[in-house]
């Protein structure tokens, strides 16, 4: 297949997307808008109504290219250090969402490895793990936000820490599941070889989890990214993506809360992308893709 | 005996030796840790002489070591605790590595040891929490203890009751059902159209990877503050993982499977139900499991944005606000105990729908 009929398809339901969101914003802003022209006694026309619907100030739904334009205003044209600049808020957000990440995939490749190496540690903790994501931690993360402001740990960590607890999941099961692929036949060969368990460990069931880890971690740095966003909801809208969001909601503001929304998305975008692309070139470098 | 538990074994005897020594040291010996410690330090010795070696025997010594705890927890914790508490810990891990040592056992001792094992687990952590937040005295406004949590979950069951209804079966049950059978439908649907399949699929997955969640203020600007806006952020979130996973899932029948059917003459709908929504319905599980805990999430995350006054994400929030930790703990065990038992009870729905499939078959020995 070539690259043109993989896109076409992909390009279209993305447009059929964007249509049908002018459409909705056009009918859902129309009741209000027809409300001020029968107040102000204009007369109008259907062409009026489409423009007027999507020049509103706090529209029930922004039309995209508000979205952009408000983004573009608050990236481009606003200082990075200014409080209403969206990279300095998306900075915020990034750097608590990677130390999130990197303390989710070390704390998961840990407990992987020891629930792989000790029938015990199996056992006992598997369930637990899968229990311990049963629990809303999203919806409790303003909780344990104030909560351990009030110990005196503040800003960056008790954020992190959110997104630790949701990581950390995705990396244990594609962990366990990539230390246990290799091929009885492989396992078999190194025992004929002597070898210890340690050495099993590192030149067999290591390099044959790495395919699994990038999966992984794929999805684990996407949810680390909501964590932290929910995270940032109690912090009284200091700093950061999910900050602008609650400031949006509180004073009306819609178009400043989707342009939050999509940058959310973007970076979340951005970030799986560059963990795909580290991925390939290590796999590549490993001989394990072409 | 494996290195392992030889290492325990010494560990735990050297820890009850240790608790012994000062105890008496500290010239008021507790009689209780005395005697547990004597226990687990006989149990050790035992081991190393290679006498009577069952794993019952490590447990009943670990139990010995919890009691002994729990009885002098008032009194103030010296080293002698501490090292009780360590000692009492490996001779319970010792016992669990034991307990599956045991070959050749009775199917019934196998199944018995999978749920006794995480269990004692369980114990042991809420054992220790126990201890912590009492002997260290913290103050209830940063961790309350588990018994003060038991002690408002069951004063206050009818206001559970009342935010368990709310937001799980007003709020979280219909979105899931609206949002996950509108996306089953779009999916049987889509799957005749090629074009749509490529298109949707990257789209779809995408999709489900952004913060969803973020939407929950929008929603709760258009739906007003009752449930119905709850319910509309738990359609959105619960709607792509759904999609996606059918769509793959009506997509993993083998050619030859449908080419079997082709020769019977079947009809699209005799191949739809009899072939290939039996195939997906590994993958359509895995989505409503994902879905049960993001449902959830959603229905207690957006009631930040606005509620009446009833409901678990409210509760949470104004408790908060009040410091009565021990009840928003009890909401919290309210959600994950609503959260583990959808999990299971679709775990289970799903070992008698997919009985047929590689990963419930019962493994012959």
């Amino acid at each position: 297949m070539g690259v043109l009929s993989r896109v076409f398809p992909i390009a279209t339901v993305v447009a059929a997307i964007m249509v049908i969101w002018y459409g909705f914003a056009v009918y859902l802003n129309a009741p209000w808008q027809i409300d001020q022209y029968e107040k102000t006694g204009v007369e109008w026309q259907m062409r009026d109504l489409v423009r007027d619907t999507m020049a509103h100030d706090r529209p029930i739904l922004p039309a995209p290219h508000q979205i952009v334009t408000e983004i573009w205003k608050t990236t481009v044209e606003k200082k990075i250090t200014s409080k209403r600049s969206l990279i300095f808020h998306g900075g915020v957000t990034l750097s608590s969402t990677m130390l999130g990440f990197l303390m989710g995939t070390i704390l998961g490749i840990g407990l992987a490895v020891s629930i792989v190496e000790n029938r015990a540690m199996d056992k006992s903790l598997m369930p637990w793990i899968i229990t311990s994501q049963t629990i809303p931690i999203l919806a409790i993360a303003p909780m344990i936000i104030v909560v351990l402001n009030s110990v005196g740990l503040s800003g960056l960590v008790p954020k992190a820490l959110i997104s630790t607890y949701l990581s950390f999941f995705p990396v244990v099961v594609g962990m366990v599941k990539g230390l246990r692929s290799p091929d009885p036949m492989h396992i078999d060969l190194m025992r004929t070889y002597k070898a210890s368990r340690l050495q099993m460990f590192w030149k067999l069931r290591l390099p044959a989890s790495v395919p699994f880890l990038f999966a992984s971690m794929k999805v684990a740095v996407a949810i680390s990214l909501v964590g932290a966003i929910v995270g940032e909801l109690p912090t009284g809208a200091v700093a950061g993506l999910g900050a602008r969001l609650l400031a949006g909601s509180y004073y009306g503001q819609t178009i400043q809360i989707w342009s939050a929304l999509i940058s959310a998305a973007c970076m979340a975008a951005v970030l799986v992308m560059l963990v795909g692309v580290v991925s390939h070139f290590t796999l590549r470098r490993m001989g394990l893709s072409q | 005996m494996t290195r392992f538990q030889t290492i325990l074994s010494g560990l735990g005897g050297l820890a009850a030796l240790y608790a012994l020594a000062a105890g008496l040291l500290s010239g008021k010996p507790d009689i209780s840790i005395m005697v547990a410690s004597l226990v687990l330090l006989l149990a050790a010795a035992r081991r190393f002489a290679g006498v009577m070696p069952h794993h019952q025997i490590d447990l009943g010594a670990g139990l010995a070591g919890m009691a002994a705890l729990l009885m002098v927890l008032d009194a103030g914790m010296g080293a002698d605790f501490w090292a009780l508490l360590v000692a009492s810990w490996l001779f319970s891990w010792l016992a669990v590595e034991r307990a599956m040592m045991a070959r050749a056992q009775a199917a019934a001792v196998a199944v018995a040891l999978s749920l006794g094992v995480p269990v004692f687990f369980g114990i042991w952590i809420i054992f220790v929490w126990q201890l912590l937040t009492v002997g260290l005295e913290i103050p209830m406004v940063l961790l309350p203890s588990p018994e003060q949590i038991a002690v408002r979950f069951f004063n206050s069951t009818s206001v559970l009751w009342a935010d368990f209804q709310q937001t799980f079966v007003k709020a979280a049950l219909t979105g899931y059902i609206m949002g996950c059978g509108s996306a089953f439908i779009l999916a049987i649907l889509i799957d005749r159209v090629p074009f749509l399949q490529r298109g949707l699929l990257p789209v779809g997955n995408f999709v489900s990877a952004l913060p969803i969640i973020g939407i929950a203020p929008v929603m709760v600007m258009w739906f007003g503050f009752d449930w119905q806006s709850k319910a509309a952020v738990v359609v959105v979130m619960t709607f792509f993982p759904m999609l996606v996973n059918t769509v793959a899932g009506l997509q993993a029948t083998q050619a030859m499977e449908r080419d079997l059917l082709r020769t019977y003459a079947s009809s699209y709908f005799q191949l739809l139900i009899k072939l290939r929504l039996p195939t997906a319905a590994p993958f359509i599980f895995n989505a409503l499991k994902i879905n049960s805990t993001l449902a959830l999430i959603g229905a207690i995350v957006a009631e930040f944005f606005g509620t009446p006054i009833v409901g678990l994400g409210f509760r949470i929030s104004t408790e908060v606000g009040r410091m009565n930790l021990d009840m928003v703990w009890a909401e919290i065990v309210v959600a994950a105990l609503a959260g583990s038992l959808s999990y299971g009870l679709l775990g289970l729905l799903e070992r008698q729908v997919t009985f047929w499939h590689p990963s419930n078959r019962r493994k012959q020995s």
